[in-house]
């Protein structure tokens, strides 16, 4: 006990001496929430609008008044031909364009239909959904308003947007966020940790002294908890401050989830330093091992249901994949451990299966 | 020339003798294709559904019926309990929870108009729009089918009688360059260019700094080479090794992804044979800034973090903060990426993608000169 009370001093020591290396640990997450926090997002509320009116008249020019007035679209050219807009999408300058028959209004006086035509850039999928959606919603309101129409069959939705009424894209980011920074963070902290031991030689003297494998690994990962655990703070009061995401649920749970997560992390980058022999490798390894699978994988920027079945299988064994969920969850839906217990039993089988194999892999090391 | 040749032979040769290096940096590529392309994708699909159905009618069978059969939705549930429907929805297991009230079917026939209620979970927010946009279509078509069997029968059968309340204005949609709303389709392109930039870049930023390692950067030194050769000689095999992954790719792309290739291929290259020399630039100013091999692997890793994620590969350019937009000038990867999207799925030319190639040249001039001066501030 004595001695892991003299490791745990000893790593404490190596942490504080190096201020360097501890500010870049603890503002690292926090600057790289900021950044990404106003970069990863995908709302669509600034559409860049064409606008096709051969023959300008009292109703397209209203039509056009409404799109300028709906707030989402920008009007950035308005021309008298269709042939004229393959240029325009080409470049990126219009992302829609909405495109009128000649004589619109004349026909509407004389009982006819009008044709209107709303093009998207759907290059991007979803952008040019949500971009026709907008614009068909703009023109059906104006008829709506304009031409009384005969009672229809209609059906009338009402829609209720749940934990996210907004739609803030931040909202959904920047938990995600979190798990995503924190995991790279951490076990690359760990995966240092022990490989330096070796390079340095100071293995060696860890290997005679009484200290049994699992005391060396706690005391490895335990100082590392600490300041895991002020970068969770950290990028938390983030998300509050700067982003407004709301915590609906309770705070402690957050930050308990959030202290199980780092263990994870720091677990899996422990194992990386027990099986590899140089620092260099151990780094790519926990490079590698964490930062795609996490950006990817995880459901930190897309959603794991969309993908095939077999990167969904894969994802169940990504960590970062059940803290975004447990992120989420809390944080939006406001949901209690009773709907939460499944993802944190999983997280707790991973820390301790993580911190068994590498308290084996250092009881190999030491046989070897 | 001679000189800039040789050195460059040695560093194919570096890259050739180790095996698992090349088989890393021209399989890896590949793999990545196929995975990422398959991961990185927005598309809304069979959203699970929660159906809480009071009304038990004919007509609101007929609706859950249509929502089954759009394939945009998966019935996972059914009962007459909002309670349950609430807990599914906050357990995570359904997305939309759609409840028809009880005088649904009366209502419709008595008065025309029914309410039914949607309830989505807009936690991915841009994601609930859309669903939201295919259950109103759903339903906006059921209430025209409708009306259109309420009159058939009226009058004389299966042939559409005109309808008198249809909407005077007859709004038709388009969606252009990716007319079946196909995700791979536009994220093939952008994952090419990334995978490209990795591992050249990596690579690259790693070479001096090896040099520097091993100590053979003093033997380099003392030889009569120029610093201008011995970029050149550095950027080099790295730059063919990338326009070799692009054909591979490329090739990847049409073959197994069946993604348009409506432009120029020449043009692609030519613009990527600008992109690599500005990616490379930067590998090698980071290699020639570190002392080792592991600060340049930190750096690099940290650096390809910030480009790729604000590239606009992942997430849209024009959904980042106005600042973010403005910063991501700076980012030779979102100009790549802009420009592989323009020409393979817009078709566009040499017109259409000026803007973004001539920034990229300014870039990699600027890059490159920089590395080349910080490498003369370490010789000197």
């Amino acid at each position: 006990m004595k001695a892991l009370l003299g490791l745990l001093r000893k790593e404490v020591y190596h942490i504080l001496r190096d201020r360097r290396t501890l500010v870049v640990i603890v503002a690292l997450p926090v600057l790289q929430v900021i950044i990404f926090g106003y970069a990863i997002r995908t709302d669509v509320d600034h559409v860049r609008l064409a606008i096709v009116d051969p023959a300008p008249d009292p109703v397209t020019l209203a039509i056009r008044a409404r799109f300028g007035a709906a707030g989402v679209f920008e009007t950035v050219a308005v021309v008298p031909r269709i042939d004229q807009l393959e240029d325009l999408f080409r470049r990126g300058t219009a992302q829609g364009a909405v495109v009128f028959e000649a004589g619109f209004a004349e026909r509407l006086a004389r009982g006819l239909p009008a044709g209107l035509l709303i093009i998207a850039d759907a290059t991007e999928p979803n952008t040019g959904s949500i971009v026709t959606a907008y614009a068909t919603a703009v023109v059906q309101g104006y008829e709506q308003e304009t031409m009384a129409r005969n009672a229809a069959v209609r059906i009338v939705p009402s829609v209720r947007m749940r934990f996210n009424p907004t739609r803030e894209s931040s909202n959904l980011f920047v938990p995600g966020l979190m798990a995503f920074v924190l995991t790279i963070i951490s076990s690359l902290m760990t995966a240092i940790s022990l490989t330096r031991e070796k390079e340095t030689g100071t293995m060696e003297a860890l290997l005679v002294s009484p200290l049994r494998p699992w005391q060396i690994i706690l005391g490895k990962v335990a100082p590392y908890l600490v300041v895991g655990f002020a970068s969770v703070v950290g990028v938390i009061l983030e998300a509050r401050l700067v982003f407004h995401v709301p915590l609906r649920g309770s705070l402690t749970l957050l930050l308990v989830e959030g202290l199980l997560f780092i263990l994870v992390s720091l677990s899996l980058g422990i194992l990386i330093s027990a099986r590899t022999s140089s620092q260099r490798v151990a780094m790519m390894g926990a490079l590698v091992g964490t930062m795609l699978p996490t950006m990817l994988l995880s459901g930190f920027i897309f959603p794991i249901e969309s993908m095939p079945w077999p990167l969904r299988a894969i994802s169940v064994v990504v960590p970062a994949r059940w803290f975004v969920l447990v992120a989420r969850s809390i944080m939006l839906k406001g949901v209690g451990l009773s709907y939460l217990w499944q993802p944190t039993l999983v997280l707790l089988a991973m820390a301790l299966v993580l911190l068994t194999a590498s308290t084996r892999a250092f009881h190999e090391r030491l046989d070897g | 020339m001679r000189r800039i040749l040789f050195l460059a032979r040695a560093e194919v040769l570096h890259v050739v003798r180790d095996r698992a290096t090349l088989a890393q940096v021209l399989v890896l590529p590949i793999l990545q294709l196929l995975v990422l392309s398959n991961a990185a994708t927005f598309q809304v699909s069979n959203t699970p559904t929660y159906v809480v159905d009071f009304d038990r009618s004919s007509l609101s069978r007929g609706l859950i019926t249509r929502f089954r059969a759009s394939g945009q939705f998966q019935v996972e549930e059914q009962s007459e309990s909002p309670e349950r429907a609430n807990e599914a929805l906050l357990r995570g297991d359904v997305t939309m929870v759609l409840t028809i009230p009880h005088d649904f079917e009366a209502a419709i026939v008595r008065t025309g108009a029914a309410p039914i209620q949607l309830t989505v979970n807009a936690e991915k927010g841009s994601a609930a729009g859309i669903v939201q946009a295919y259950a109103s279509s759903i339903t906006a078509a059921y209430a025209s089918e409708l009306e259109a069997s309420a009159r058939g029968t009226a009058g004389s059968g299966a042939e559409r009688s005109p309808r008198r309340g249809a909407p005077r204005i007859d709004v038709r949609l388009r969606s252009w360059y990716n007319p079946d709303l196909n995700y791979q389709h536009y994220m093939v392109p952008g994952i090419l260019v990334a995978l490209v930039t990795l591992i050249g870049t990596l690579l690259s930023a790693q070479n001096i700094a090896r040099e520097k390692e091993l100590g053979t950067l003093e033997q380099l030194n003392v030889t009569p080479i120029t610093r201008g050769q011995f970029m050149a000689a550095k950027l080099l095999p790295f730059w063919t090794l990338g326009m070799i992954n692009l054909a591979i790719g490329l090739l990847v792309a049409g073959v197994v992804f069946g993604v348009p290739m409506r432009g120029s291929l020449l043009l692609l290259f030519g613009s990527a044979a600008v992109y690599l020399v500005a990616a490379l630039a930067i590998g090698l100013w980071i290699s020639s800034v570190v002392d080792t091999q592991q600060q340049a692997m930190f750096v690099t890793f940290f650096v390809m973090n910030v480009y790729l994620l604000m590239s606009g590969l992942f997430t849209p350019i024009d959904s980042m903060a106005p600042w973010v937009q403005v910063v991501s000038q700076l980012n030779p990867v979102r100009h790549f990426v802009t420009i592989s999207r323009a020409i393979l799925m817009k078709g566009a030319g040499l017109a259409d993608i000026a803007r973004p190639l001539l920034t990229l040249t300014a870039f990699g001039a600027v890059t490159l000169a920089l590395a080349i001066r910080q490498y003369a501030k370490r010789t000197a």
